[in-house]
Parts: structure tokens; C-alpha cells; sequence
């Protein structure tokens, strides 16, 4: 979907593109660090619409696709055992690990459960006394707070057979760690909406200050991205490197106090490795101290499992911007959504799927032959 | 993973202790916990993400995004069946784009 008169507000998408096309005069890298985003972008066509000089990289932002394989096999070992009921959202039952996923556990007998909010699992837990409860704790800073309350829950109602496996990210660090690398092209950053609306805008300043790159706070939506794209070209144009909100609607400076708060009352700050990329310091949470015994990973001695990524499926570069998913040797062949290499082809959100949804018929013919799944 | 819809509150109560809300996505409707948004009203639309009210939106924004997530089959990945699109996937074919309330 590349034609204009598709977006919402046909009339008002003209005007920003005609904006954007007006203001540009020389290339421009811009990121975005959202699976949301990067869904967006390629389901409607934006970066195709958008000037030849700006390209869009798409970031690491999806979080599906950047928790490690060897949590993914923790969460497999665990979800295997009879005495557990493991409760996940829906985007990770397909997510590979080591040969097989949560949806196969499923089929060989394990208790596997999706869940709309991390406070259905509590109460699976209550309701079934006698099993062990876990929930499969991932996200970013949006999906962070929810899964906070959920462990506060338990331990203030007194809920034993409760525990979380725990693999959060952070998005600063994630930045940092990109705009620090010496590949690195990035030269603006459009920043999660909704991971702002939770946080606030207060961890960025001094990133586009010490990278001086613009960081624009952007939606999801067509014409939100768009906005957020115009507003980081004008910058980029004036030599200017601030910190800019484009979705106000639903995001203030400040963020939400009271998730803010309770994110630092359950988690702490810890390295965490992202899946292709490696550790990034200070980039994740695990449980504070006190709610240590809601730890899965201690609870369930997974703790030592570690496993080596596959080294033909090549989202680490693409999660970090450097490999377009089509540029990859196995896009569309040996990887597809039916058989994901990695986890950026099997999450909606992974670029590598976004690329292969809708972007089948840009491919070589020969290529597009072998991609089109067989129905 | 990061989708949050907006949703209007319909109703309010206290159970063990936590604010939660009945909250109407559309013509889907989940319960919602506004620990987060305390002070949110009956009537009042917010951004909710895996059941949580994260941040206060205003009705028409609200509605917007709703269409637009309607139109787009959004709504369906978000609260649509996770096993039946899960098993869609495995066999290769795209999911159904239609919303059901479970």
C-alpha cells in the first residue's frame, strides 16, 4: 500500500510529504526504534513515498526479536515441565529456539497460555494453586510497567506459585550503544511513542547532545511517522540536534510517574544481551533484591543454560541497521515467516517479516517464486 | 508488542485492592487496571497496553486510531485468537482479519 489516497487523511499526508520533499537537500539516515514503527513503514509504503535522499533504518525496536535465544530455551526448558502452566503473550509462541518453539511445547503436552495482561497469568496462579504459574516477562519500557505490577501483585497478596521469567529492555542504552559503534549511519532518531508516554522524554537530552543527533518522539501511525520524519529532516536542514515531541497526544515530558515509580521499585538496572547484537551495558532490568523469589530463572535453575545463535540467520545486522532483511542471503528461501531463521522473520514487528509481507512483489521474480508461501 | 489501543472506560471498581475497569476497545471489551491512571473517569479514554491504562487520550484522537486499527486488522492481532494465527502461521497462510471478543 504506496498510494497516498490510502492514508487516513489523504489531503494532510500530502502536505507533510510535500513538506518533507520541500526541506530536503542532501541525504539523510534516520532510525526508528520501534517494531511498530518499522510495521507501519513498510505496511504503507512510507519509505517509498519519502524523498530518495532520506533513508529509513529500521532499529532494534522490536522486542520479540531482540530477546536472546538462550531465554528463549530457558523459557522452553521450563514450559516443558508438568508441574508448570507458562503464560506468555501471543507474538512469542513462534519465536525459535534451539529447534523448537512455544508452540510445538504446546503440542507435545506442555501447559502453554496466552495471555492479554501479565495480571491474567496471576490469576491462572491463584485459581490453580497446586501448578506453578510462570509468565514470560519481555518488553520494552512500555511493556516493563505492566509486568512490574503484576509481580508487586503477587508478592503483596501472597501468591507462591507465581514467578516471572524476566528479559526487559531499555531504549537509551540500545541508542547509545548504536550511535557508538563505528558503522554506525545514523543521523537522526525517531523515538517510540508509546515507550515515551511511559518514561518521558527526560533520558534523551543528553544523547542528542553528546551524539548530536535530533531525537523526535514519533506515533504509529501514517501520518504520525510522517510527522516525526518531517520534524527530523527540518532539524537535520538547520544543523540542529534537540529533543522534539511529535506525538504529543499521548505523550508528556514527565512520562507516567506512578509506572516510573514502580519500575524502580521491582526491577534494577542490568546488562542485558539483545539477540545478534550482544550485551549492551545497563540495557535491561531483572528483579530488585525483594522480589527476587518471583525470579523463574532461580526458581527453575535455568540460570546457567546458554546457547550459541545460529550464524546463517543474519538479524544482528539487520537489528542494528546494517543489512536491509532482502539483502540477506536466506530472505525468502531458507527464511520465512513458516520457517524463521531468526526472530526479526517471525514477530509482526521484525523487519525481516515486514519486508516479506509486503514487500514480495519489489523482489526478483525468481526470488518472489520461491517466497510465496504455499496456502 | 508495543501496540496500545486506545479504549474508553465504562465502568470502575476496586478487586484485591487494584483500581481496575471495564474498558470498551471498539466494540471488543477487556478489564483493564488503572494503577497507572488513578484518577481516570468513566467515559474518559485512555492508552491501554496489555491491560494496563498507560496515558490519558482525548475522543477524538481516540476514535481515530481506533478506525484506523479496524481498518488495518490491528484489533484482531491485539485480541483476536493468538493459537489460531500462531497455527495460520505455521501453515503458511496470513491470518484472518476479523475481531472476536473472547
Amino acid at each position: 500500500m504506496k498510494y497516498i489516497d490510502e492514508f487516513q487523511d489523504p489531503e494532510l499526508a500530502r502536505r507533510l510529504l510535500d513538506d518533507i520533499h520541500a526541506t530536503v537537500t542532501r541525504p539523510w539516515a534516520l532510525m526508528e526504534v520501534c517494531g511498530g514503527q518499522t510495521h507501519s513503514i513498510i505496511r504503507h509504503g512510507i519509505d517509498q513515498l519519502l524523498p530518495e535522499q532520506v533513508e529509513l533504518i529500521h532499529g532494534p525496536g522490536c522486542p520479540v526479536c531482540v530477546t536472546p535465544l538462550e531465554v528463549i530455551d530457558k523459557a522452553l526448558e521450563i514450559a516443558s515441565r508438568p508441574e508448570v502452566i507458562f503464560c506468555s503473550f501471543g507474538d512469542m509462541l513462534r519465536v525459535p529456539g534451539t529447534g523448537r518453539d512455544l508452540f510445538q511445547v504446546r503440542g507435545e503436552g506442555g501447559d502453554v497460555r496466552v495471555v492479554y495482561s501479565p495480571l491474567d497469568a496471576l490469576r491462572i496462579a491463584q485459581q490453580n494453586p497446586d501448578r506453578e504459574v510462570v509468565f514470560f516477562g519481555i518488553g520494552f519500557e512500555t511493556t516493563a510497567p505492566p509486568n512490574a505490577m503484576t509481580v508487586h501483585q503477587a508478592r503483596k497478596l501472597g501468591i507462591p506459585n507465581f514467578s516471572m521469567l524476566v528479559s526487559h529492555v531499555r531504549v537509551p542504552p540500545a541508542i547509545e550503544a548504536i550511535m557508538s559503534s563505528p558503522s554506525c549511519r545514523v543521523q537522526g532518531f525517531l523515538a517510540a511513542g508509546h515507550v515515551c508516554s511511559v518514561m518521558g522524554m527526560g533520558e534523551y537530552p543528553e544523547l542528542a547532545e553528546r551524539f548530536r543527533v535530533p531525537i523526535v518522539v514519533t506515533g504509529f501511525e501514517p501520518l504520525d511517522i510522517l510527522e516525526g520524519v518531517r520534524r527530523t529532516v527540518r532539524q537535520l536542514e538547520r544543523g540542529e540536534h534537540t529533543v522534539d515531541n511529535a506525538y504529543a497526544r499521548a505523550v508528556r515530558a514527565e512520562g507516567n510517574p506512578a509506572a516510573r515509580a514502580m519500575l524502580e521499585d521491582v526491577f534494577e538496572v542490568t546488562d542485558r544481551a539483545w539477540r545478534g547484537i550482544g550485551v549492551i551495558p545497563q540495557s535491561g532490568w531483572r528483579l530488585a533484591p525483594k522480589y527476587r523469589a518471583y525470579d523463574a530463572e532461580h526458581r527453575f535453575s535455568v540460570d546457567g543454560i546458554r546457547t550459541q545463535e545460529p550464524a546463517e540467520c543474519r538479524s544482528g545486522e539487520v537489528l542494528q541497521g546494517l543489512l536491509k532483511p532482502h539483502e540477506c542471503e536466506a530472505f525468502g528461501t531458507l527464511c520465512t515467516p513458516r520457517t524463521p531463521l531468526g526472530a526479526t522473520m517471525v514477530s509482526s514487528e521484525g523487519a525481516c517479516a515486514a519486508y516479506y509481507l509486503y514487500r514480495r512483489l519489489d523482489m526478483p521474480a525468481t526470488k518472489a517464486q520461491e517466497a510465496t508461501p504455499v496456502v | 508488542m508495543c501496540l496500545a489501543v486506545p479504549g474508553r472506560v465504562l465502568d470502575i471498581e476496586e478487586r484485591d485492592g487494584t483500581r481496575m475497569a471495564t474498558v470498551d476497545f471498539g466494540g471488543v471489551v477487556k478489564e483493564v487496571c488503572l494503577e497507572y491512571l488513578p484518577d481516570l473517569q468513566v467515559g474518559e479514554y485512555a492508552i491501554v497496553h496489555v491491560g494496563f491504562a498507560l496515558q490519558r487520550l482525548d475522543e477524538e484522537s481516540a476514535r481515530q486510531t481506533l478506525e484506523l486499527f479496524a481498518e488495518l486488522g490491528l484489533l484482531q492481532e491485539e485480541f483476536g485468537d493468538p493459537w489460531e494465527v500462531a497455527a495460520a502461521e505455521a501453515a503458511g497462510s496470513e491470518p484472518v482479519e476479523e475481531v472476536r471478543n473472547q
